[in-house]
């Protein structure tokens, strides 16, 4: 253990056998130790970002009926809805009048919305100036699908129609026996990375993220990590790591299975193992949403550098009967209070002002 | 591990824990102000696992709020109400036992009881209420009445603290929580609670009860406008009167909650802070044997956390939690069993189920 901790500690990459021994060997201490002394090296000058945003969910109409979600509605649910242009609109300006500077933009995979309609929802979106964060490899699967068209090429007609980055979420865990499981309508494990590498191929920044404890083995997860960290070698276009635990109310997954809810104790440890792992990975973020002010404060501890967003809004956690709030007064509060300095940024990490 | 300790600042406060040399304020100073909690955190482990084991306990138990009207009205309380308000209560005898009644069904080995201080309510409602409770109940441990409820009630009795705990224990009372404590600093209790029974008097009841067999507990209100030097004084005054009396069994750091309260300018504190004072507290306070991170106040998942930061004992199953609610507190009114055990043992604990006592009743 000693040996895996100093070579971590001195810039080594751990191997996958090592990451499963950390987790069944190192303790709280050695994980936040060494996780700590990976955030101090990245980011020395003891800052900690986070951006203000809000997530706008177009839609609510899914195809995919995923077990852990509780936000979808099915096609043929008359509850079902999607967002207006004046809607979009005036949440939009509802985020630049609060100084937030992108909006994180998802569905739904809409049964039969064509891509055009997707192209000019980001022109529209796009006159406001504001950065568009949206949309996911599933949803980029999806699109494809439904246009006959390749899923690079959609990249490029989104992004010729405005679209700046991609959230990484539908990552879930990369492993298909996990997602036959969960969600065998999203796209596969390989989908998921394949798109990402098509992104980060036409100059795209993404990030990555994971959703863990529901029915995946940690070699599952250690999976997962490595898909990534072999990608981030390949192309460098990760932004950032966001981790989060299955949020089970509200969900069928729970409803068939009983899943305890991820603690805070467990999630300190994979956000430390995730940090420790991804050693490619330049952010790792806390997640307040699903973790409550308290652990994500603690969290800077144990390998987050970034808070994540201010979320003037949020559905999708919401549904699952999560509703942690907080300003972008409370978020500086909790960061200083944690003794680090906290700065507004960028999708790209870049400061906002 | 030593080394990032040392790189923290606090090698020689480690070769003091190793040594179980007793820390000084200074060092109480700097282990507050260390911005490292994992450094904070990692010493208070070292004491926590050598006087608890591997242990982490709870309590199956049931608070009863018997009154809210209370003279003292502190500004940092939500719960407390004067006689007349709308939001007034006060439970009779009779409603005390229904609520006993209840429960009866379930595994409780434990009332905590506690309300304000009543204008009005006879020496005898109080011995009644123990009374009628053993009455329902005639083998559970009631732990009931802050030494400022205790105080009140031997100026009521027009008798002696000790002629008065004696009538009570003969009541029914076994133990006496650790409320009322808040900050023994008078600058704070001149701003906040002028009316409560001051820190000297606080202990002084503490003391006597020791003196009279009953075990009682400690708490600090922590996060309003104390500094960390009356933070510090108050633990301190702890630590003396517990090398005294050897009657105290936990302290229990209690977070302020400003919601509802005339002080709700003040932000919530902070997961820091929280595991700070349990860290602290349990390096500080060498001669206290559990340290207790009571979920209610700080949340399940921090509590848990806890565990590693210094605390050996969540509490309980708590259920119909007023006062922490009553001042905008979030957390679950009741955690089940199976959840505590669950949450326990996710933490790599071993969950035992005590008595108020610290004996213990079962281990999972």
């Amino acid at each position: 253990m000693q040996e895996i901790i100093d070579r971590v500690v001195s810039g080594d990459r751990i191997t996958g056998e090592e990451f499963l021994c950390l987790d069944k060997e190192a303790d709280l201490y050695q994980l936040g130790f060494m996780a700590d002394a990976i955030r101090k090296r990245l980011h020395p000058e003891s800052v900690v970002t986070y951006v203000v945003d809000r997530n706008i969910n177009y839609t609510d109409i899914c195809i995919s009926a995923c077990k852990f979600c509780a936000f979808f509605k099915a096609p043929e649910d008359p509850q079902g809805s999607m967002l207006t242009r004046e809607e979009l609109l005036n949440k939009i300006r509802e985020t630049q009048e609060l100084g937030g500077t992108q909006i994180l933009l998802q569905g739904g995979l809409h049964p039969d919305k064509p891509l055009e309609f997707y192209e000019d929802m980001l022109r529209f979106m796009k006159e406001t100036g504001i950065h568009v964060h949206g949309f996911s490899p599933p949803e980029i699967c999806h699109f494809a699908a439904l246009s006959g068209q390749s899923t690079k090429d959609v990249l490029k007609r989104l992004m010729a129609a405005g679209l700046d980055s991609m959230p990484g979420g539908g990552a879930e865990i990369l492993n298909d026996r996990v997602r036959n499981m969960l969600a065998p309508r999203k796209c596969s494990a390989d989908h998921w990375i394949a798109v990402m590498e098509e992104a980060h191929g036409l100059g795209m920044r993404t990030t990555a993220t994971m959703m863990f404890g529901h029915v995946e083995t940690m070699e599952e997860r250690l999976e997962h990590l490595q898909r990534l960290r072999d990608l981030q070698d390949r192309t460098g276009g990760f932004t950032a790591f966001i981790p989060w635990p299955f949020q089970p109310d509200n969900t069928a997954l729970a409803a068939a299975t009983p899943i305890e809810k991820t603690s805070g104790f467990s999630y300190l440890r994979m956000l430390a193992l995730s940090r420790i792992f991804l050693d490619n990975f330049d952010n790792i973020q806390a997640s307040w949403v699903t973790q409550g002010p308290k652990i994500a404060q603690v969290s800077l501890f144990f390998g987050a550098n970034d808070f994540g967003s201010t979320m003037i809004e949020e559905n999708v956690v919401a549904a699952a009967g999560v509703h942690f709030r907080l300003s972008e007064q409370e978020i500086k509060h909790l960061v200083t209070d944690a003794g680090f300095e906290p700065r507004q940024r960028l999708m790209d990490y870049s400061p906002a002002s | 591990m030593d080394s990032f300790i040392e790189q923290a600042g606090l090698g020689d406060i480690l070769a003091k824990v190793r040594a179980e040399e007793r820390l000084s304020l200074e060092d109480g100073k700097r282990l507050f102000e260390c911005p490292n909690i994992l450094a904070v955190g990692y010493l208070a482990n070292i004491v926590r696992e050598r006087k608890n084991g591997n242990k982490a306990y709870f309590i199956y138990n049931q608070h009863i709020n018997y009154s809210n009207v209370c003279t003292n009205l502190c500004k940092f309380c939500a719960f407390g109400k004067e006689k007349g308000h709308k939001q007034a209560y006060e439970m009779s005898i009779e409603d005390i036992k229904q609520k006993v009644r209840e429960r009866l069904d379930e595994p409780i080995t434990e009332i905590h009881m506690v309300g304000g201080i009543h204008p009005d309510l006879p020496y005898s409602y109080y011995l009644d209420a123990l009374r009628g409770i053993k009455e329902v109940r005639p083998d559970v441990h009631i732990q009931a009445f802050t030494c400022v409820e205790i105080q009140h009630l031997a100026d009521l009795a027009g008798k002696s603290v000790g002629d008065t705990l004696e009538e009570l224990k003969e009541a029914g009372l076994g133990s006496i929580p650790g409320g009322g404590a808040e900050v023994f600093s008078p600058r704070i209790r001149e701003i906040t609670c002028e009316r409560k029974l001051d820190g000297e008097g606080w202990l002084r009841v503490t003391k006597t009860a020791h003196r009279h067999g009953l075990n009682t507990n400690a708490t600090l209100l922590y996060g309003h406008i104390e500094t960390i030097q009356e933070r510090l004084e108050h633990l301190d005054a702890l630590r003396t009167t517990q090398d005294e009396t050897g009657g105290f069994l936990a302290y229990i750091p209690l977070a302020f909650h400003p919601k509802n309260t005339a002080m709700s300018e003040h932000s919530r504190t902070t997961g820091i802070d929280d595991l700070k004072n349990i860290a602290v507290a349990r390096l500080m306070l060498d001669n206290f044997p559990h340290i207790k991170a009571y979920w209610v106040m700080i949340g399940p998942k921090l509590a848990q956390v806890a565990l590693s930061f210094g605390a050996d004992d969540m509490d309980g199953t708590v259920k119909e939690e007023i006062i922490t609610h009553m001042a905008g507190g979030e957390s679950e009114q009741a955690l089940g069993h199976k959840t505590l055990i669950k949450l326990i043992q996710e933490a790599g604990r071993e969950p035992v189920e005590r008595d108020t006592l610290y004996n213990v009743l079962e281990t999972f």
